[in-house]
């Protein structure tokens, strides 16, 4: 029903276009969407807290867990301070070692959170860089590269993650296993999730790269590179942000899991995974909190975070609008 | 004369965004007799595809009538239940789009559509709505129908499917066709052989149509009346003669005038300045004003309404009484850039 | 008038595989199906002039478009420009400073211009990329020059082009296009996505930017009457060859291939003279598998054996058998 041609009348001319907004996100229109629907704006805000207060641990913590000089043994295994035989020092209680749980949790997520960020990272910018390369040259190339994603999905992260950490301890050996395990896990989970943005860079790439700007860019005899650089990559890019917030969920859950598995870090850096791992072995001895405020905290993190991801999925859909 | 098949009186369609009500159809108003064919041009975005859905009650929800009435032989439509409405269309009055294979559903067999309209609608048995298919199927000139008649639509070319789409619309002997832009989106040669058809039909049984296009020769080759829309208005309404040949509205002069025909090879064609404004821009007074050549005080307050000019009917001041220049001079044809 | 002609193709032609893939085709035992989009098509345009590509979908237009401003490699044949070939190995560096002189308008203004650039920055990427000039206060004024010169306002350089209607769009694409001082300029339906009131303010910049800067056009439609109003001489395509080519007014005046023929006739009469007219036959066939010898010979009243079997040559500008033997009736005399 709407054509090209139609479209155009019925927009306004923006005339409040923001003078340096590099996006056409209408932004008015994505505002409105977003303030209508309260859930999204609750999800927002909590995520926004865990966030900023993981990344602010070492100014919002009492504590700082992992400094040994601030952890007495003797606080080991202290119940919530609401609950009888708690300690008002400790707001959530503490865990075997007698470290403050509400830091360690906000020092946790931190943790967790820049091994996400910095695997989801990798995974973008591989996924990216092979969906633009394979959709811009096709044939062979592409099939290759497609097939190699399609091999790849097959094998879960946890998968990947054990293959990569018995290589490189193969090669550093044991001892130097507390050094490695931080990039172990961000390889990994960077190894694990490139096939989504691969996938949908290269079908947005295939689309874009025969519309007219894209051959007129090639007229005017710019190469390749910079044309994918330049006007292939700001149009593919939105679908890549929705993914790039969902995504970063879910690599926190697989680094919990891995740590809860003991392929991820050491007991001496806790992530939230690990935390969980450590409160699970507790919870059938009645000392419940050391797995419920980890696993409540990446809980509440992760449906947040998923639900601001579906939001964006739909408000920048023009379809659903 | 006897009663219009179709009338439609001072329709006003609007749509509800959160920037305002936006008004896209304006007062529209005219009649198609039976065997008449209307047709309707005017610039993208004039709100033709609006007037038809408006008349076929598919307007979807941000949008709604506002306004006016629709009547079908006499009985009003507009108002009627869903239920009701969708045993209209199809029975009633026949459709045919821009692109044949929104109209036709690509897992079904072309007959088995067919003959279910016809079942659906007509009272008669299976044999007798299989026989009746053919004929149709023949007499929209599909070769060999007896056996294509079992074709699914993708085997049809796109010339082919939008016959089948005719024998669609005409199957249930509606008293009225819309069709949509119903050779756009096919080549040259084959939209001259549609359009023939589509003409021989509706004057064989009777059927009004309205047909829509951006295309004045198809108009020219096919319509009895024309109507010129322009920003949600009717700005002329005429026999298409004298609107071809003699448009009194300046926004139509410029239209035929910018039109390039193989006769005038004219060194320069009409120009009309500017472009026509968006909806939530429509200035005041007379729509087309900004871009009218011959525009005088009246326009920029008051709003023209449709007048009796010989055969035509003319939204423009320059045809009332008291308006400055001559008429004929006016026009849109002074060079202009933005 | 120059010595040789600014552009000459020579056989152009290109297929395209458009066989299903390798281990597909290999299960189901067919073999690989080529695609004549463009076969044997030579023609060639003086400076200053306008030449037409007329024809109906599918025959082949954009591809030759495309290898003529050097989009797609021809299968076979030749592009000169000036006099140089555009392809094989010699005269790379006389051909890139050739490419410069050839841009292209595409059909869709909105999907020619980078959604995503502002206008200023859309059409300083040919000045930049060319050389035309450096530094940004210069690129900046050259694109406010080409903005008025296409009958917009310099400050629009800011703007997005989703802030533009589509003619004006179009008019961003033809200052892009001018950007380079490129002075041969491909035009592929360049008003089929307007409206007609549009369509005539594109139509007129153009003759007025070719009158003023001395621009030769390759110019393409399915619009017979926008190319008679645009060209000097127009070349017929059908199924991937030329079939007629004649200057504007004789092709109008009196057409001589039967499919030529059959075009002007499906053109509606919009001044209602009368003219008289024949109904057209049939459809454009599958270019996957053509008719044999005249591709045209199932839509034409005028085929005979000979044309079933053997494709005809173009003599004096048409292709077809029953001009050659003199067998087409002479036409109305009017138009
Ligand atoms: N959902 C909508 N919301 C707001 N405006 C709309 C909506 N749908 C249509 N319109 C507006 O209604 C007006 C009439 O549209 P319509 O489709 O009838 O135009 P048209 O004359 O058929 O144009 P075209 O020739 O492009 O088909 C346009 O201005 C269009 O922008
Ligand atoms: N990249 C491609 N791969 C396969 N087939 C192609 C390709 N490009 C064009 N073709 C085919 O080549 C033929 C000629 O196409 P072309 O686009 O040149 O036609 P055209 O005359 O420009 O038609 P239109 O009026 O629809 O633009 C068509 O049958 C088309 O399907
Ligand atoms: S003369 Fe006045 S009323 Fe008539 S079209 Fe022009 S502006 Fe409108
Ligand atoms: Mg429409
Ligand atoms: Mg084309």
């Amino acid at each position: 029903m709407s054509t090209p041609a139609t479209k155009g009348i019925v927009e306004p001319a923006p005339a409040a276009a923001a003078p340096k907004a590099r996006w056409r996100w209408r932004d008015s229109d994505i505002l409105a969407s977003f303030l209508s629907s309260k859930v999204t704006v609750l999800s927002a805000i909590v995520s926004v807290l865990l966030i900023g207060g993981s990344l602010l641990a070492p100014l919002v913590a009492p504590t700082n867990p992992f400094d040994p000089a601030t952890v007495d043994l003797m606080d080991s295994l202290m119940p919530p301070r609401w609950v009888e035989g708690g300690d008002p020092r400790f707001l959530l209680g503490t865990d075997n070692q007698g470290r403050d749980l509400y830091s360690a949790i906000l020092y946790g997520m931190r943790v967790s959170l820049i091994i996400g960020l910095a695997g989801v990272a990798i995974a973008a910018v591989l996924g990216i860089g092979l969906g633009l390369f394979a959709g811009w040259v096709g044939g062979r190339v592409d099939a290759f590269v497609m097939r190699v994603a399609d091999v790849q999905l097959t094998f879960p992260a946890i998968l990947i993650a054990l293959l990569i950490d018995g290589v490189v301890h193969g090669i550093v050996g044991n001892a130097q296993r507390e050094n490695t395990a931080f990039a172990v896990l961000i390889l990994s989970i960077g190894l694990s999730f490139w096939v989504q943005y691969a996938r949908t860079v290269r079908g947005s790439t295939m689309v874009e790269k025969n519309k007219d700007y894209v051959q007129a860019a090639r007229l005017i005899g710019i190469p390749a590179p910079l044309i994918l650089l330049k006007h292939v990559l700001p149009n593919v890019i939105g679908p890549v942000l929705v993914i790039l917030t969902i995504n970063i969920a879910l690599a926190v859950i697989t680094e919990a899991t891995l740590s809860f598995l003991g392929v991820g870090l050491p007991p001496t850096q806790p992530s939230l995974g690990t935390l969980i791992r450590i409160g699970n072995d507790f919870l059938f001895s009645g000392e419940w909190w050391i797995v419920a405020f980890p696993g409540l905290t990446l809980a509440a993190f992760v449906l947040a975070v998923n639900l601001v991801g579906d939001w964006l999925r739909d408000a920048l859909n023009p379809k659903l609008r | 004369m006897s009663r219009p098949v179709l009338s439609i009186r001072d329709l006003k369609v609007e749509f509800v965004t959160r920037r305002g009500v936006l008004r896209a159809i304006d007062g529209v108003s005219f009649d198609i007799a039976r065997g008449e064919v209307l047709g309707v041009v005017g610039e993208s975005g004039a709100g033709k595809s609006l007037t038809g859905s408006a008349v076929i009650g598919l307007i979807d929800p941000p949008g709604r009538i506002a306004g006016g009435e629709i009547l079908l032989n006499g009985e009003r439509i507009d108002d009627l239940p869903a239920a009701a409405m969708r045993e209209i269309r199809g029975r009633r009055i026949g459709m045919v789009f821009q692109d044949p294979l929104t109209s036709l559903n690509p897992l079904y067999r072309v007959g088995d559509q067919i003959t279910e309209t016809i079942l659906a609608h007509l009272d008669v048995s299976a044999a007798e709505a299989r026989r009746r298919a053919i004929d149709l199927l023949k007499e929209v000139g599909i070769p060999a129908a007896e056996r294509r008649i079992d074709g699914y639509p993708h085997e049809f070319p796109g010339g082919m499917r939008q016959r089948v789409v005719l024998a669609l619309a005409l199957c249930a002997e509606p008293d009225l066709v819309i069709a949509d832009e119903p050779t756009t989106a096919l080549d040259v040669s084959v939209q001259a052989q549609i359009i023939a058809l589509l003409r021989r039909l509706c004057a064989e049984r009777g059927t009004a149509v309205m047909l829509i296009t951006h295309d004045m020769g198809v108009i020219a080759e096919t319509a009895d009346r024309v109507a010129v829309m322009y920003a949600g208005r009717v700005a002329e309404i005429g026999p298409v003669r004298a609107v071809v040949k003699d448009p009194l509205h300046p926004y139509a002069k410029g239209l035929m005038g910018s039109i390039p025909t193989l006769e005038g090879a004219a060194d320069r064609l009409v120009q009309i300045p500017g472009s026509m404004p968006r909806l939530n821009a429509i200035p005041r007074g007379c729509a087309f004003r900004p871009r009218c050549g011959s525009a005088f005080a009246r326009c920029h307050i008051e709003r023209p309404e449709p007048l009796r000019v010989g055969e035509h009917d003319v939204a423009c001041f320059l045809y009332a009484q008291g308006a400055p220049a001559e008429p004929a001079a006016a026009g849109p044809g002074t060079e202009a850039r933005r | 008038m120059t010595e040789f002609p600014l552009i000459e193709v020579t056989d152009l032609r290109r297929t395209f595989d458009v066989s299903k893939p390798w281990l597909e085709r290999t299960l189901a035992r067919e073999s690989r199906q080529l695609l004549k989009a463009v076969d044997g098509v030579s023609f060639h345009i003086r400076k200053g002039e306008t030449f037409a590509l007329v024809g109906e979908s599918g025959s082949g237009k954009s591809t030759v478009a495309r290898m003529v401003v050097g989009l797609l490699e021809p299968s076979g044949g030749e592009v000169r420009i000036a006099g140089v070939p555009m392809t094989g190995g010699s005269h790379a560096a006389e051909r890139r400073r050739l490419r410069r002189r050839i841009q292209m308008i595409f059909q869709d203004p909105f999907a020619s211009l980078d959604p995503r650039w502002r206008v200023g920055d859309i059409i300083g990427e040919p000045i930049r990329a060319f050389g035309v000039a450096e530094n940004r206060r210069d690129v900046t004024a050259r694109a406010g020059e080409l903005l008025r010169l296409v009958g917009l306002d310099p400050a629009d350089a800011q703007k997005f082009p989703h802030e533009f209607s589509g003619g004006q769009r179009q008019r961003i694409a033809i200052a892009r296009a001018l950007a380079a001082d490129s002075d041969f300029i491909v035009c592929d339906e360049p008003t089929s996505a307007l409206d007609v009131s549009v369509q005539a303010q594109i139509l007129n910049l153009m003759r007025d930017l070719q009158d003023r800067l001395g621009l030769t056009y390759l110019f393409i439609s399915h619009n017979l009457a926008v190319v008679r109003h645009m060209a000097t001489t127009i070349g017929v395509m059908y199924l991937g060859r030329l079939v007629e080519v004649a200057p504007a007014r004789q092709l109008f005046a009196a057409p001589r291939h039967p499919y030529t023929r059959m075009l002007l006739d499906a053109v509606p009469d919009l001044a209602m003279s009368g003219r008289p007219r024949t109904p057209v036959q049939g459809e454009i066939p599958s270019p996957i598998s053509p008719p044999s010898g005249c591709t045209f010979h199932p839509r034409c009243g005028l085929a005979n054996d000979r044309c079933r079997a053997e494709a005809p040559a173009p003599i004096d500008g048409v292709a077809c058998h029953a001009v050659a033997e003199g067998r087409v009736p002479e036409l109305r005399a009017s138009a």
